[in-house]
C-alpha cells in the first residue's frame, strides 16, 4: 500500500472530529436537528455536523498535481486513508459523547445536554449508539477517499449535484415562492414536504445538475468571452447589452418574489449602497474606516427630524425629497468634520480613530444633551415614506422600496465607476499604492483623501435617508459599531475595489445570512449569524484575501503578459504605424 | 556646452542643513543650478546625495538653510506643491505604482496639471472627456520618448511586469509627465547593462535638448557623469567638497581622498 500516510489521515480525522465537537458545543447541531432538508431522512443539523468528513477523507490523500510530475497512483490506499480519517473523527466524536454523557458540564457548556446525547446516539443510549457515532463518520470518510477513484470531471459533477440538491432544499422558501408567483405553486407543494425536499425530488435535482453541468461550464466560458472580448469596441457594446439585460432582470425580479423576499432584497440594496460608498473609501483610497455607520446615522436622523410630524424639536413635516439635499449636505459636513482631523493618519491609526468617531456620533444621538432634538433613546418616530407621484414608498410595501433601492444603487454604482475612471480615481489608486510617491508626483494627498471620505459619506447618508423612510422610526441602537463592521465585511468578502464584487458580497451576506438586525434567507441561522460572519472572514483572509470577485485590474495581471502581447501583434498594421510615429517623437 | 551657462539661476540653495539624530546628512550645502544645465551630484555612499534630493522635493523639511526655485523660496511647501512648482524626481530604489498599468502610471502624474474634479467626473462633462483624452495622448507621447520599449501592448500592462531597466525608464517618464522645469534623477542607470546605460546617457542629453528640462543627476557611473554633465558637484559627509567640470573634479585632491577613504 504505497502512499498511505497514517499520520496525515489521523490529522485530517482529528480536524474533522474537532469540527463536529465544535458544531455540537455551540448548539448548531441541536438547533437544526429537526429542520429536514431531504424528506424523510436528512436534516440540516446532520449536514452541519457531518459535512467536513468526506472532505477530510478526500484531503487525507489529496496531492496537488504539478506539471511535469507523475500523478500519484490511485487505488485502495485512497479509500483506506479516507476510512482511517473518518474513523479517527468518529472516535473523537465517540469520546466526546461518552464524556458528555458521564459528566455534567452544562454549567459551562449549556448546549452539552442529555438531549444532545440522545440525538447523537439516535436514542440508542451510550454503549449502543457509539457504534453509530463511529461508523457513520468512518463511512463518510471512506466515501471521501473513494472520490479519488473517479475521474476529475465525474467528481466535479457529483459534488456540484450534491451542492445543488442541498441549496434547493435549504432555499425551499425562495423556490416555492417563485413557483407560486409564476402559478406553478402546485409543483412546489409536490416536491416539498414539511419545508424539506422529497428524496426523489432531491435525486432528480442532483441528476439534472450532473447532466447539465458540463454544458453550463461551456456557457460560463462563453459569457466570459463575451464580456471580456479582446476588441475594445465590441467589449463596450457587449457590456452595454449585458447591463441592459441585468436591468431588465432587476425590473422583473420583484414581481417574481413575494413581499418577504423583496424585503430581503431591499435590505441587500441598502447595504449595497453603503458598501459601494465604503468601497470608495477603503477599496479605492485605501483608508480603513471603521466608523462608517456615523454617516449612515447622520443621513437617517436628518431625514427623520425634518420629515416626522412628531419630530421632537422641529415641526417642519417636509417631504422626503426636500429633506434629501439637507441630508446629503449634513453627510458632507460630517465627512469634513470627521475627515479633516483623521486624514493625515495612516493605516491602523486611522481605523482606531474613525472607530472612535463612529461611537461618538451614536452616543451623541443617544445623549440627554441632544435629546430635545433627536429624542435620545426614544429616537424619532413616524417618519413618513417617500412620495412618488400619488403613491408613497414605505416599509410596508417592500416591492416599492426594492425598486427605489435599486435606483439608488444604480446611481451609486455609476458614481463609483465614474470616479474610478477619472483623474481622482487614479489619484486614489496611487495614494493606496504609495502615499509618499503620490505626493511627490504632485497629488495633493490630503485633498484627494478628503474627497474620498466625502463621497463615501454622501453614499452612506443616502443609505440613511432610505433607511429612515423604510423603517419609519430611528433609534440610536440601529447605528451600532456592528453595522460598520458588517458593511466592511461585505466589501472584503465581495472583492475590495470592484463594484460587482461588492454586489456579490451584499447579496451573499445580507441576502442569505442577513444584516445586523435584518433577517436573511437563512433566517434560521440568526442566532449563529455573527459566528458565521467571523468564520467566513477568517476563511477569506486565509484563502482568498482579494475577495470572491476581485477587481479586473488584478485578474488581468494574473492572466499574464503573453495574451496581450499576442493581441498587440495581431493588430492591423495601421496601428503600428501610429506607434512608430509616436516612437519617433 | 556654452550658451547654457550664464542664464538665470533656476535652483539656488544656501546653507542647507539636515540631520537625522546625530548624523549630519547635509551640513551646510550651497549650490546653484542654472536653467538648461545638466549637473551631476557625486560622492561616496552616505555623502548625503539622496538626502539632498529628499529635502529639495519636500519629503523631509530642512533643519536650516534656504531653497530658492525660480526666485521663490520652496522651504516648507508640501511635496505636491513643490512638484506643482516644477520640480520632479525619480527614486534611487525605483518606486512605481506597481499595480497600476504603465499608461496609468504616467497618466496619474499629470494630476497637478489637470483640473477635473469629482463633479465633472460623475457628470462626464465634455470638459472632462476632452481632458481625459488629452491626458492619455500626452501619456502615450511621453512614453514614446523611450522608443518602442514602453509603447503598444505595454500601455496596459501592470508596472510590476516590467523589467528592471524598463521600470527605471517608466519612472523617468512619470517624472516627465508632471511637466517639470527641473528634473532630479537619482541613479538613473543603476542596475542597467552597458548597452542600456549608453542608451540612457543619450536620453538624458535629449531630455535637455528636446524637452528643455534642466537636469540634476545623482550617479555613481563615472562614464555617465563624464558624458552628460556640464558641471559636477561632489558631496562628502554632507558638505560640498568640490565643484567644476568633470576634468577639474576628477583630478581634485580632496575628491580623490574622499573616494579612496584617506583620513
Amino acid at each position: 500500500m504505497t502512499g498511505f500516510d497514517l499520520r496525515r489521515s489521523l490529522r485530517w480525522g482529528s480536524i474533522a472530529g474537532a469540527v463536529m465537537v465544535f458544531t455540537c458545543a455551540v448548539g448548531l447541531f441541536e438547533a437544526f436537528e429537526d429542520r429536514l432538508l431531504v424528506y424523510p431522512f436528512l436534516s440540516l443539523g446532520h449536514v452541519l455536523l457531518l459535512w467536513f468528513l468526506p472532505l477530510a477523507g478526500y484531503q487525507a490523500t489529496n496531492e496537488p498535481v504539478l506539471e511535469g510530475m507523475e500523478a500519484p497512483s490511485k487505488g485502495l490506499h485512497n479509500v483506506v486513508a479516507g476510512l482511517v480519517a473518518g474513523l479517527a473523527g468518529g472516535i473523537v466524536m465517540g469520546v466526546f459523547t461518552v464524556v458528555v454523557d458521564a459528566l455534567d458540564v452544562r454549567d459551562v457548556f449549556v448546549r452539552l445536554s442529555v438531549r444532545l446525547v440522545d440525538l447523537l446516539t439516535h436514542g440508542w443510549g451510550v454503549p449502543g449508539g457509539l457504534v453509530l457515532i463511529v461508523a457513520v463518520p468512518a463511512l463518510l470518510g471512506m466515501a471521501g477517499g473513494m472520490l479519488h477513484l473517479v475521474s476529475a470531471s465525474a467528481r466535479r459533477r457529483l459534488i456540484l449535484a450534491l451542492e445543488w440538491a442541498l441549496v434547493v432544499a435549504l432555499l425551499e422558501q425562495v423556490f416555492s415562492q417563485v413557483l407560486r408567483q409564476i402559478r406553478l405553486g402546485a409543483v412546489g407543494d409536490i416536491i416539498f414536504t414539511r419545508r424539506a425536499l422529497e428524496w426523489w425530488a432531491a435525486l432528480a435535482v442532483a441528476a439534472l445538475v450532473a447532466l447539465l453541468s458540463e454544458r453550463a461550464r461551456g456557457g460560463v466560458g462563453r459569457i466570459r468571452g463575451y464580456l471580456f472580448a479582446a476588441d475594445a469596441a465590441r467589449r463596450t457594446r457587449n457590456s452595454i447589452w449585458s447591463a441592459l439585460a441585468v436591468l431588465a432582470f432587476l425590473i422583473v425580479l420583484p414581481q417574481l418574489l413575494g413581499s418577504l423576499l423583496s424585503e430581503l432584497l431591499a435590505n441587500v440594496g441598502l447595504f449595497l449602497l453603503m458598501g459601494l460608498g465604503l468601497n470608495i473609501v477603503v477599496g479605492l483610497a485605501g483608508m480603513l474606516d471603521l466608523g462608517y455607520v456615523a454617516f449612515f446615522a447622520v443621513g437617517a436622523y436628518t431625514v427623520g427630524v425634518l420629515t416626522s410630524p412628531i419630530s421632537p424639536r422641529f415641526d417642519l413635516e417636509w417631504s422626503w425629497w426636500a429633506a434629501l439635499p439637507v441630508a446629503i449636505l449634513m453627510s458632507v459636513v460630517a465627512g469634513v468634520l470627521v475627515g479633516t482631523p483623521v486624514i493625515r493618519m495612516r493605516g491602523d491609526y486611522l481605523a482606531i480613530v474613525t472607530l472612535g468617531f463612529g461611537e461618538i456620533v451614536r452616543i451623541l444621538f443617544l445623549s440627554d444633551w441632544l435629546a430635545p432634538t433627536f429624542g435620545g433613546a426614544q429616537g424619532v418616530r413616524n417618519v413618513p415614506g417617500i412620495p412618488v407621484g400619488v403613491a408613497e414608498i414605505r416599509g410596508s410595501q417592500p416591492v416599492g422600496v426594492l425598486y427605489f433601492a435599486f435606483g439608488l444603487v444604480l446611481v451609486a454604482a455609476w458614481v463609483s465607476w465614474a470616479l474610478q475612471e477619472s483623474r481622482l480615481g487614479r489619484a486614489w489608486t496611487a495614494i493606496r499604492e504609495d502615499e509618499t510617491v503620490a505626493a511627490a508626483m504632485g497629488i495633493n494627498v490630503v485633498r484627494a483623501k478628503l474627497n474620498a471620505f466625502i463621497v463615501g459619506a454622501i453614499l452612506a447618508g443616502l443609505g440613511g435617508a432610505l433607511f429612515a423612510a423604510k423603517v419609519g422610526s430611528i433609534f440610536p441602537s440601529s447605528f451600532e459599531l456592528l453595522v460598520s463592521i458588517i458593511v466592511l465585511v461585505v466589501v472584503i468578502v465581495g472583492g475590495m475595489g470592484n463594484i460587482p464584487g461588492v454586489a456579490v458580497g451584499a447579496v451573499l451576506l445580507i441576502g442569505v445570512l442577513g444584516g445586523p438586525t435584518q433577517p436573511g434567507l437563512l433566517a434560521e441561522f440568526a442566532e449563529f449569524k455573527l459566528l458565521i460572519y467571523g468564520a467566513l472572514l477568517v476563511f477569506m483572509m486565509l484563502r482568498k484575501p482579494e475577495g470572491l470577485l476581485p477587481s479586473v485590474r488584478r485578474s488581468r495581471e494574473l492572466r499574464g503578459e503573453e495574451l496581450s502581447q499576442d493581441a498587440w501583434l495581431d493588430r492591423p498594421s495601421g496601428d503600428v504605424e501610429v506607434d512608430a510615429r509616436l516612437a519617433g517623437g | 556646452m556654452p550658451g547654457w551657462r550664464g542664464a538665470e539661476a533656476m535652483l539656488e540653495i544656501g546653507g542647507l542643513h539636515k540631520s537625522f539624530g546625530g548624523v549630519h546628512a547635509l551640513a551646510g550645502v550651497d549650490l546653484r543650478v542654472d536653467e538648461g544645465e545638466i549637473v551631476s551630484v557625486i560622492g561616496p555612499n552616505g555623502a548625503g546625495k539622496t538626502s539632498f534630493f529628499n529635502v529639495v522635493t519636500g519629503l523631509y523639511p530642512p533643519d536650516g538653510g534656504d531653497i530658492m526655485f525660480e526666485g521663490r523660496s520652496i522651504v516648507g511647501l508640501e511635496s505636491s506643491e513643490i512638484t506643482e512648482a516644477g520640480i520632479a524626481r525619480t527614486f534611487q530604489n525605483v518606486r512605481l505604482f506597481l499595480n497600476m498599468t504603465v499608461l496609468e502610471n504616467v497618466m496619474v502624474a499629470q494630476h497637478c496639471r489637470t483640473r477635473a474634479g469629482a463633479f465633472r467626473a460623475v457628470l462626464r462633462t465634455p470638459f472632462l472627456r476632452r481632458e481625459e483624452a488629452e491626458i492619455e495622448t500626452r501619456a502615450k507621447e511621453t512614453l514614446a520618448f523611450f522608443g518602442t520599449r514602453l509603447v503598444g501592448y505595454r500601455f496596459d500592462q501592470p508596472a510590476l511586469s516590467l523589467s528592471y531597466a524598463n521600470r527605471r525608464r517608466l519612472e523617468i517618464a512619470r517624472a516627465m509627465a508632471t511637466r517639470p522645469k527641473l528634473l532630479l534623477l537619482d541613479e538613473p542607470v543603476a542596475g542597467m547593462n552597458p548597452r542600456e546605460t549608453a542608451e540612457l546617457t543619450g536620453l538624458i542629453r535629449k531630455l535637455r535638448e528636446e524637452r528643455g528640462f534642466t537636469v540634476v543627476v545623482i550617479e555613481h557611473d563615472m562614464r555617465v557623469v563624464r558624458d552628460v554633465s556640464d558641471r559636477v558637484i561632489v558631496l562628502d559627509h554632507g558638505v560640498k567638497i568640490a565643484e567644476g567640470s568633470y576634468d577639474d573634479v576628477s583630478s581634485n585632491e580632496a575628491v580623490i581622498e574622499a573616494y579612496l577613504g584617506g583620513s
